[in-house]
């Protein structure tokens, strides 16, 4: 039988020009970190793209006093008619330049082009034009009386959507009048220092944003100085919990955007091909690594065979490899350290009895790569079943009537996200009232937009990112309290 | 002719909708306040004596948190009308024991009659206030969200779950009902420590709660040392909020440190009011805004996608 394969449709990086080496953006411009300097790679082919440097305790410092002169002299005193103006245009110069932001990210993350593309890219302009019209009208946003910016905000965001998380912290606080000190991932810095480009051509007047790179000691040097006002964090759990007994004791402020185990649960009566599309989308998209992903696919026991062996046939037309493809499905693993992480829990999951499946895919020989894997037989107890493994690999649980779905998925410290699939309208409503999650996707799953609020319950951490709710953690206001 | 003996109440704990001594066994003595002065609860309620109250224990705290845990579900899955209904009923009922109130009060507070009955108003006024709020909170903070595609998408808020509450120290009723009306009407269980050197008021709330329509073990009420149980609950895993503002005035209370605890479950936390380290107590004659309510919910967003 004749087979039909894909032609190679490599998107062309000649669009990019990476320099050789990067400094901190600091009042607006580059200069040199006084840390260790250390290499971002491309995770799917392990070449060096650029030398970046460190920002140590004094540069961090640095940063907040610019963003601290900033706030006082200019940006505090804008109107917010003008600021909304300056988040209109980088909105724009991010459209415009998307192409060259979405190839920089998927060299940097090694995540699809198409998704860095399709979905990264466009929510990140997205979050800037939506949190622009907010800037002049943060009064009618229901937040209290006479709203004012927090002040600093320190900003420190993961690697698994360098871009959109940015978007995502900065375009907030800057609708609503504060200034920034960000520090973007250690393996991912590039796209946020392009876009310090963005703020230049913006004419964003200096100080406004400022992003520092480093590793944990930098992000510790934010969270620790006396002169930010806020932090804004999306990460681990473990880290979350840090930086709360951090700040505990001080007026400074933190909104957490934590870890995951979400259960996306499939009732006997969902459109069962609409169903396996959403937990592929779930589980894979990003490789995984996806704080919200639907890592715990809970599946009524009647329809547990019939769904396994769709998934199964599904998986083994994803295609596996070079992340600026535009056909690729699944990536490369962002770093050795995730690749080391999934590859040991994956290996705890078997050691602890579950049965693992992988379609047969051939994974490029250089680089960070893992074969989308599924569990089945997993146990509530099984470490697979309860701790996030951030990558692309979905464990499958049974259950029999809805209280078991609800208490199963229930049943974790997390509590970020989790799906829901049936025909049933009633059965959506009565589990999404169930389920303690903060986002809750029925028929759906892994779908954003900047005027939907994102964040968890428990220990998947506080506040909201997105929506109306998402200003309150950029704003103090009068009023008795 | 003798004047009549009076009946004296024993002042016990609220625990579960039960009034349980401590299980340890153990009491301290209450004393009025100087007429006008503002008391630490390092002891200077130095008037006359007024009774033994029942000094609660770790276990007992604990033993508040489970029922707290276990009236949770049903409390928030009364209707906000229900609950809302339940709340005025808690004014009502405190309306026809204000001079009992307003006695313990001017006691407590070191207050004039006149001061303590405006006082006591007031708190019956906050129950109407936060009573009215039940249903109308999810329109105010929730809604529909204008998504950039074919989907339904929804923002609705829900009670946190269990909060633990530090009343303040020096309103003892007022203050009391202020942040146990903004917890309770959206659905969340508390767990109180009273303020520790004017806890009598309290005990008569909980007797009000009882005989309000409020499920037992939506409020609980613990008088004590708050220093001695406010670490417990900080660092309860089954606690998911903890309310701070009692930390003001409160002796060998380091309200950093409970904050720092209660990380270990990224409990939500309301840091007592003030600036830096300090911590002061509110104004509760002010109308309040609505974070005391806002900062124990949690928003949900639902997705569903639209077709035909």
């Amino acid at each position: 039988m004749p087979t039909f394969d894909y032609a190679p449709a490599p998107e062309s990086r000649s669009v990019v020009t990476i320099a050789n080496s990067y400094g901190l953006f600091i009042n607006g411009e580059f200069n040199d970190g006084h840390g260790t300097p250390f290499d971002t790679i491309n995770p799917a082919t392990e070449e060096v793209l650029a030398q970046v440097s460190e920002a140590s305790t004094a540069d961090v410092d640095r940063a907040v006093k610019a963003a601290r002169t900033a706030y006082e002299t200019v940006w505090s005193r804008l109107s917010g008619a003008d600021r909304g103006k300056y988040l209109f245009r980088i909105a724009r110069l991010l459209q415009e330049r998307a192409r060259e932001f979405a190839v920089l990210e998927t060299l940097d993350n090694g995540k699809p082009i198409k998704e860095s593309r399709d979905v990264d890219l466009p929510l990140a302009a997205a979050h800037f034009f939506y949190h622009a019209g907010w800037a002049d009208k943060l009064e009618y946003a229901g937040l209290g009386p006479a709203p004012r910016p927090v002040g600093v905000v320190g900003q420190i965001i993961p690697w698994n959507f360098p871009m959109l998380m940015l978007a995502w912290k900065v375009a907030p606080a800057l609708a609503c009048g504060n200034t920034v000190v960000l520090k973007p991932a250690e393996t991912t810095p590039l796209t946020a220092l392009l876009f310090a480009e963005i703020c230049q051509q913006a004419d964003l007047p200096p100080g406004v944003v400022n992003i520092v790179t480093g590793a944990g000691a930098t992000g510790q040097a934010i969270v620790e100085h006396p002169d930010v006002d806020k932090i804004a964090f999306t990460g681990s759990t473990e880290v979350g919990k840090l930086i709360a007994r951090t700040i505990a004791g001080t007026r400074k402020r933190a909104t957490l955007e934590l870890g995951g185990k979400a259960a996306n649960i499939v009732f006997d009566d969902a459109a069962m091909d609409q169903a396996v599309e959403g937990i592929v989308r779930g589980i894979f998209f990003n490789q995984g690594h996806v704080c919200c992903a639907g890592s715990r696919l809970l599946v009524q026991e009647s329809v547990h065979d019939d769904l396994v062996h769709r998934l199964q046939r599904r998986l083994a037309t994803i295609r596996v490899g070079d992340p600026m493809d535009k056909n690729t499905d699944l990536g490369a693993i962002n770093s050795a350290t995730q690749l080391a992480r999934v590859t040991d829990m994956v290996a705890v999951g078997e050691a602890e009895g579950a049965h693992r499946w992988s379609p047969v895919c051939e994974l490029p020989s250089r680089g960070f790569w893992f074969a989308p894997t599924i569990f089945t037989g997993v146990s509530q107890a099984h470490r697979v079943a309860q701790e996030e493994i951030f990558g692309p690999v979905l464990s499958i649980i049974t259950f029999r009537t809805p209280a078991e779905a609800v208490a199963k998925a229930n049943n974790t410290p997390y509590g970020l996200s989790a799906g829901i699939w049936t025909e049933k309208g009633s059965k959506i409503l009565w589990m999404a009232d169930q389920l303690r999650a903060g986002v809750v996707w029925a028929n759906t799953f892994n779908q954003f937009d900047p005027t939907s609020p994102f964040g968890g319950f428990k220990e998947s951490g506080y506040g909201r990112e997105g929506g109306r709710h998402g200003l309150e953690g950029y704003v103090t206001t009068g009023g008795a309290r | 002719m003798s004047e009549r003996v009076e009946v004296r109440k024993t002042f016990k704990l609220y625990i579960g909708g039960a009034f349980p001594r401590s299980e340890s066994g153990r009491s301290y003595a209450v004393h009025a306040a100087p007429r006008s002065g503002r008391s630490t609860s390092s002891g200077s309620n130095t008037g006359a004596f007024l009774a033994n109250a029942a000094m609660a224990s770790r276990k007992d705290a604990r033993d508040a948190v489970v029922a707290a845990r276990k009236a949770q579900p049903g409390w928030a899955e009364a209707t906000a009308y229900n609950r809302g209904q339940v709340l005025y009923r808690v004014a009502e009922v405190m309306q026809g024991r204000s001079a009992q109130l307003v006695d313990e009060v001017a006691a407590a507070e070191g207050l004039s009659a006149a001061k303590a009955a405006l006082s006591v108003d007031t708190a019956i006024d906050r129950w109407v206030w936060y009573a009215g709020w039940a249903d109308k909170l999810a329109q105010v903070v929730g809604g529909l969200n204008p998504v950039a595609g074919p989907f339904f998408n929804i923002s609705a808020p829900e009670p946190t779950g269990v909060v633990a509450i530090l009343a303040p120290q020096q309103s003892s009723l007022l203050g009391l009902v202020s942040v146990i009306a903004p917890v309770i009407v959206s659905g969340n269980t508390c767990v109180v420590v009273t303020s520790q050197d004017r806890p009598l008021p309290a005990v008569t709330l909980g007797e009000i709660l009882a005989t309000s329509d409020v499920p037992g073990g939506v409020v609980n009420l613990l008088t004590g040392v708050t220093a001695e149980m406010a670490p417990w609950l900080a660092s309860h895993r089954d606690v998911n909020a903890i309310d701070l503002t009692g930390a003001a005035d409160a002796s060998n209370v380091s309200w950093g440190e409970l904050e720092a605890a209660a990380a270990t479950n990224l409990k939500r936390v309301r840091r007592p009011a003030g600036e830096a380290e300090a911590a002061v107590e509110p104004d509760w004659r002010l109308t309040p805004d609505l974070s005391r309510m806002t900062d124990f919910l949690e928003t949900k967003t639902v997705w569903h996608p639209k077709g035909r």
